[in-house]
Order: structure tokens, then sequence, then C-alpha cells
């Protein structure tokens, strides 16, 4: 990664975790009593309460933004490397293997010390083991079986999330349980965030950020190339435990904000996202953890907003959302430009054929007339739709539209009863397209022994999409002046029975 | 493991400078042996094809060189020492398809992998790097595309860039797997060509290949291979009609039979 990703990435760090600075300089004291995010009434917010929020005077509305925003940031990064190594299910696997881990550590901690088991710490710690154990299960029975990795990766998440859920309902019957909140562990309620669990989100995103960009280019040879690091003696199987250790990281502290189901679509999301707008991994990393932080900041905004909101559902939305906005309209391979590009070149095509059957038409209009008068310049020639139909085997509707579209753009001339001359401009560039095709003709008959009859239909396609220095090398076979646009003489016949012919396999649209 | 120099007997006869010596080499996928006892030294400073029928474990052979596959027996020494100890004298062209080509990096990224050991852990790709890569490119006629992603790349030009990663390596020893399939004619002159600097350079090359009318012109050396060594030596003397149908003919069905009872010893 470039220096500049690398130092925007811990930029972004820094700016996040000016929330938690400036939540801890409000005194607990001032706290307000009645606190946004837990409101009892189900209505839609007042102008204050909106105002109140947007503009972060609640504490707790500042605690919780700064804990998921960092989330947000932290798991936009490692998310990057996960999905580069195509192993989003490994995450799910992760995450669910949490669950067991948390009642056990919770129970244990009762044990040991009545409330120990409440604390926050405790319950992560449980999870990380838990997690850990959960992807191991998972390696093992890869390495000793042959079953494939994603039946393996389904049957420990079953497995983790079901044993998990047993011993939570079990759980439940202890009383100190409902105070632990454990259920919250599942979807996620960042509304219940406190200061100090902030303070251990910030610290461990930090640090699970800096390991990812410390290892970076580590990391980017294990998910491009993996055997050829090996063969570099770089510790392959170490570093996929280091990346699956970031990973583990990454789901403890998004389990209170996100919960065991959704915290991989933290990850994931944000990287796929960023995928659609840009090729450069030093930039995804970047954007992933831009969309990521800014999918949580909005998450947070609106479950704030509206009371009752299960937090981590709706940062889930609100990444979705930037998914969906980055699929339609990234610059890299959004839809929409795919689809602009496709109208593009369709239309350039469409351009290309009319300027060179009007070329045609009107070249055989001017031999004919030079037998029997005065040779024409091709500017003088007049045609008409009847006469053009001959070139093309288009209906007389698009005949008219094209031939209204190259008129905008003063390509031709229309004159009166339905006559048309072409431009000095539009000859100029359907010399280029007429010439091109001919090559390219030529090309063909002498070199791929393609029946001159046949040429045609081949050519049509192809000269839309010849590169200028394979103009050159057909202009140098072909034995052709390079300077100037000359036409070579059409090889075969430019009768309108040939074209008839072909019918659709060239023809684009109808 | 495989290499460890204490399990098997040493190899006295074969020669300390030669670039790659393999000593009754067997390699099994899942039990079932794929390479039987092969026995090769490579010569210095030649360039050697490695051609086989489908299956017959040319890629094999040299992943199984590169630690890649675990041996079931045998000694692979490269320049008289365990590959471990060697890694930095060996570059490895791995098949084009191996890898992801939609991957957010560009060629520049790619060839500098090849550096990525010479720079070291943690260490950021610096602008000395960054040159090196541009020029084992530009040795390649890759040199305009280095900005491009690589999925802009036709397949031979990605060929090209897999070959300036292993190049910038700068060792002795090179392994290439079939880098001559699927590209255009112009990739493989600039091949060829950079194959034959490297001989001139001192260095050796072992390259799996499928074109069997080219071998007589591209290489000095013939290995032929299926699921054991049918024949190595100078193209001239071992790349006859003889041996060739030794290696693609029929004969070997019951090495292959052989293998899947081992890998599936309750079947009948």
């Amino acid at each position: 990664m470039s220096a500049n990703g690398t130092s925007l990435v811990l930029a972004l760090l820094i700016v996040a975790g000016g929330f938690v600075a400036a939540a801890a300089q409000d005194d607990v004291a001032i706290r307000p009593t009645r606190t946004t995010l837990s409101s009892p009434e189900l209505a839609l917010p007042e102008w204050d309460q909106f105002v109140r929020v947007v503009l972060l005077r609640d504490y707790n509305t500042r605690v919780v933004l700064a804990g998921t925003v960092l989330l947000g940031i932290c798991s936009g990064v490692i998310g990057t490397f996960l999905l580069l190594r195509g192993r989003a299910m490994a995450g799910d696997v992760i995450s669910h293997s949490a669950l067991p881990g948390l009642a056990i550590a919770f129970l244990v901690g009762e044990a040991i010390n009545p409330g120990a088991g409440r604390v926050t710490s405790t319950l992560l710690i449980g999870a990380v083991v838990s997690s850990l154990i959960g992807m191991g299960c998972a390696n093992l029975i890869r390495r000793y079986t042959k079953l494939k990795e994603e039946t393996v990766l389904a049957i420990v998440l079953s497995l983790f999330f079901g044993l998990g859920a047993t011993l939570l309902s079990i759980v439940q019957q202890i009383p100190s349980a409902q105070l632990a909140g454990l259920q919250n562990y599942i979807f996620g309620k960042a509304a219940s965030l406190i200061y100090n669990d902030v303070l251990l989100i910030g610290v461990s995103a930090g640090v699970v950020v800096l390991l990812g960009l410390f290892f970076f280019k580590e990391l980017v040879i294990l998910c491009f190339d993996e055997e050829y690091a090996a063969t570099q003696g770089w510790p392959t199987k170490r570093l996929d435990l280091l990346l699956m250790g970031l990973v583990v990281g990454v789901t403890v502290i998004g389990l209170q904000s996100a919960g065991i189901l959704l915290v991989v679509a933290l990850m994931i999301t944000p990287a796929a996202a960023a995928r659609f707008w840009t090729d450069r991994i030093g930039w995804l990393t970047l954007t992933s953890a831009t969309l990521g932080g800014a999918s949580c900041y909005l998450g947070v905004m609106l479950s704030a907003l509206i009371p009752r909101m299960a937090t981590g559902a709706v940062i889930v939305l609100t990444g979705s959302l930037f998914f969906s906005i980055s699929l339609l309209f990234g610059m890299r391979r959004g839809l929409f430009w795919k689809w602009y590009h496709a109208y593009q070149l369709r239309q350039r095509v469409e351009r290309a054929d009319l300027l060179r059957a009007c070329y045609e038409a009107a070249e055989s209009l001017a031999a004919t007339g030079a037998s029997h008068s005065q040779p024409r310049e091709l500017t003088d020639v007049v045609f008409t739709v009847p006469q053009l139909s001959g070139y093309r085997n288009w209906s007389a509707r698009r005949w008219n539209r094209l031939l209204s579209k190259a008129i905008g753009h003063e390509l031709i001339v229309p004159l009166p009863d339905g006559e048309y001359r072409l431009t000095p401009a539009a000859i100029a560039e359907s010399r280029r397209i007429v010439r091109n095709h001919r090559l390219w003709e030529m090309y063909l008959i002498h070199y791929a022994d393609v029946a001159p009859s046949h040429v045609d239909r081949g050519a049509d396609w192809i000269e839309h999409v010849l590169a200028p220095e394979v103009v050159d090398e057909l202009i140098r076979l072909l034995g052709e002046q390079r300077d100037v646009v000359t036409v070579p003489d059409s090889p075969h016949p430019l009768h309108a029975e040939i074209k008839s012919g072909g019918g659709g396999e060239w023809e684009r649209g109808g | 493991m495989s290499t460890d120099p204490t399990t098997t007997r040493t190899a006295p006869e074969h020669p300390v400078s030669s670039p790659l010596t393999i000593d009754d080499m067997t390699v099994a996928y899942d039990r079932k042996p794929v390479l039987w006892n092969i026995d090769y030294d490579a010569p210095l400073a030649k360039l050697v094809a490695i051609v086989g029928p489908n299956g017959a474990g040319k890629s094999t052979l040299i992943r199984a060189v590169l630690d890649l596959v675990p041996l079931v027996s045998g000694v692979v020494r490269v320049f008289g020492q365990p590959y471990r100890q060697q890694r930095s004298r060996v570059a490895y062209v791995p098949q084009r398809g191996s890898v992801d080509w939609d991957f957010p990096v560009s060629a520049l990224d790619v060839v500098a992998m090849g550096l990525y050991r010479q720079i070291g852990w943690c260490r950021p790709v610096t602008k000395k790097y960054k040159e090196l890569a541009l020029h084992a490119l530009d040795r390649l006629g890759m040199a305009a595309f280095a900005r491009r992603q690589i999925s802009q790349l036709s397949g031979g030009q990605q060929q090209r860039v897999f070959l300036a990663r292993a190049l910038v390596q700068e060792a002795d020893l090179y392994l290439m797997d079939e880098p001559f399939t699927g590209v255009d004619a112009a990739t493989e002159r600039a091949i060829v060509e950079l194959l034959r600097e490297l001989q001139a350079q001192g260095k050796t090359a072992l390259v799996v290949h499928h074109d069997l009318q080219t071998v007589n012109e591209y290489f000095d050396e013939v290995l032929l291979l299926n699921l054991h060594l049918v024949a190595a030596g100078p193209t001239a003397d071992v790349f006859t009609v003889e041996n060739l149908r030794k290696t693609y003919g029929g004969k070997l069905a019951l090495l292959d039979q052989v293998g899947q009872r081992i890998a599936v010893p309750e079947s009948r």
C-alpha cells in the first residue's frame, strides 16, 4: 500500500478517536436523564430531538457513535482482506462461534465471583476463545477429511450457534443474566455501549488496524498468490492465522454493537462496495474503511432518531445502502457506467454504420454520374433513403431516426424532396471509417483466405474496434500510403444483394 | 521434513554444482503416488523442457521441488543444499490460471512481489524497488503497462508479468509451469528471448512445455515424464520418436492402476 493510503487510514482513526475524547470530556453528572436512545414511546422524532441527535448534544449518542465508527473503520480495513481472500464464510463461522463462549464466560465468571460474569471484558474473552476454537475445528475437519470447505464451515457454524443458543436458554434462568444483557449480543445493541466499552473498542480497533497495515504487504501476497508466497519463504500458514486472528478481533469488537448475526456484514459489505470504486488495493482499503465508518455513523444517527431501533441492524442496512449505490454508480465497475459505456459504443457504431452507408452510396452515385456527365465531388452528391437502403437492411423508421440524429450532429444536410447530402466534416470522418473497413476486408481476403462475398460482415464489426496501431500495421501490410487518408476501392461489388443476404449476425440491434 | 538431510542416504555421485538434483523422489496426493522414483540432475546453464502427457506429473515435479507438495520419499537439492536454504536462488513462474486476475493490483505491484522477500517484513515497497520492478517489466516489453490493473492485460501480457516477477528475483534456477500456454506469438518470442538471455548469463531454466513441435528449437535438454522419468538428456539424443512413444503411449496404465490401489486400499 502506498504510504499516503496508510496515513489516511490512520487519520480516519484519529478523527474517530476524537469522538471518544470528546465523549470523555463530558462529566457523567450532566448526563441527561432522558436518554435519547432508549426513549420508550414509538414515535417519529420531533424537531428538537432531531437537532439534539444531529448536533451530538447527547452524551450517549456521542459514546455510541465513537464506538461504532471506530468499529466500522476497523472492520472496513480487515474486511478488504477477508474479501480478497474469499473467506467471507469463514468470517461468519468466527462470529457465530462466539456465542457459546459468551454464555460459558458468564457462567464461569458468576461462579467465581457473582457479578464478574457481567463485565464486558470477561464476556469478550470468552467470545475470543470460543471463536478461535470454532475456527480451529473447521480447519481440523478440513485437513483430515475430503469435505468441501463450505460444507465444513456450515456444519461448524450451526454447531456452535446451536450450542450457544442452548447454553443461553439455560443461562437465562439465572436472574442476573438479564443484567448481563447476553441476548443483546445476538442482534447487537449499540445503545447499551458505555464509555468503558468504547475505550475498549477504540484501543482494540486501533491495534487491529495497525496490525493490518503493518503486515499489509504480507497479507496482499497471501491473498493474491499463496503458493508463490510460500516458495518465497513467507510463512503462509501463520499469515493466514494472523488474518483470521484479526477477523476474530473485529468480530469481538463488533459483538456488542452489531451482534453475532450481523458483524460479518460490517466486514464484507464495505469492502465489496469499495471494489466498485477502485482497482488499487491501497485505495480499496481506504475506501472500505471510509464506507465502514460512514455506514456506522449514519446507522447510529438513524437508530438514535427512531426509538427502539436495533442499532446493529440499522448499521447493516445503511451499509447495504452504500453497497447498492456503489453497485450502480461505482466509477470502476458500477452497473450504470457499464450500461452507459455500452450505450456509447452502440451510438458510435450506429453513427459509423450510417456514415459508411451514406459514403458508399454517394461514392457509387458519383461514379455512375461521372460516366455521362462531369465527375462530381462527394459533397455535391445527393441521395435518398431508398437509395441508401441498398447498403443496410435497416427499416425505414431506423433510417429516418439515424438520419435526423446525423442532421442534428451536422453530418448530413437535409434537402427538399427527401434528399440528403453529406457535409465536408462527415466526408472526412467517413473516409477514415470506410478505409478501416476496406483495409480489414482486404486483410481478411489476402491473409485469412475469407471469400470476398463474406468479408463485409466480418469487417463490419471489427472496424469499430481497430486501434490506430493496428490500422498502421494494416496500411503497412497492404502497401497503402500512411499520411494521406486514401480510401481503397471496395474489394467486392458494393451491391445491395450481398448486404441483404447475411441478416442479423453482425447486425447490431434491428 | 522431506528435504531433511538426515532422513535418507546421501548422494555422492551427484555433482555439487548441479542447479537441481532429484534423488529417488516419490510424490503422492492423498496417498496416490503421482511421481515414482524420479532421479534427475539438471545441467548448469541449460534450458530444459519438461514434456509429458496430461496428468504425467509435470507440474507436480516442479511443485515438489518447491516444497509445495510433500515428498513421500527422496531428496531434492538445489545447488547442493536443501531448497529451504536456497530460496533466493530459485524463481518460480506458476501457471497463469492459478491466481485471480481480477485482484486489485497493477502489473508493477505483481512484479514487486518478487522483491518482497528482499524488502523484508513489514517494510513498504520503496521507489528503489519499484524501479527494479519496472526494469524487469521493461525487459519483457511491458513497461508501458506497468500501471495497468492486471485484469486489463491480455493473457500473454499477464504471462509476461509473471515472468517479470520471477526475473526481478535475480535467481539462478528458474522453474516455469507452462509459460507458453495460451500466449500470443509476440509473447512467445519474448519468452524465448528471455530464456536465451538467462542461459547466456549462466542460469538454468526448467520449463513445463506442451508444444512438442518447438521443443527442438527452444530447448537444449528434455525431461520426458509420465509418472516416472522416461528419459532425460540433450534434446538431440532424448527427444526421439521411440522415447516419445514411451512417454505418450498407453503402457503406463499399470502404474496408474497400482497408484489407484494404494490410494484406495480397501477396494477389491
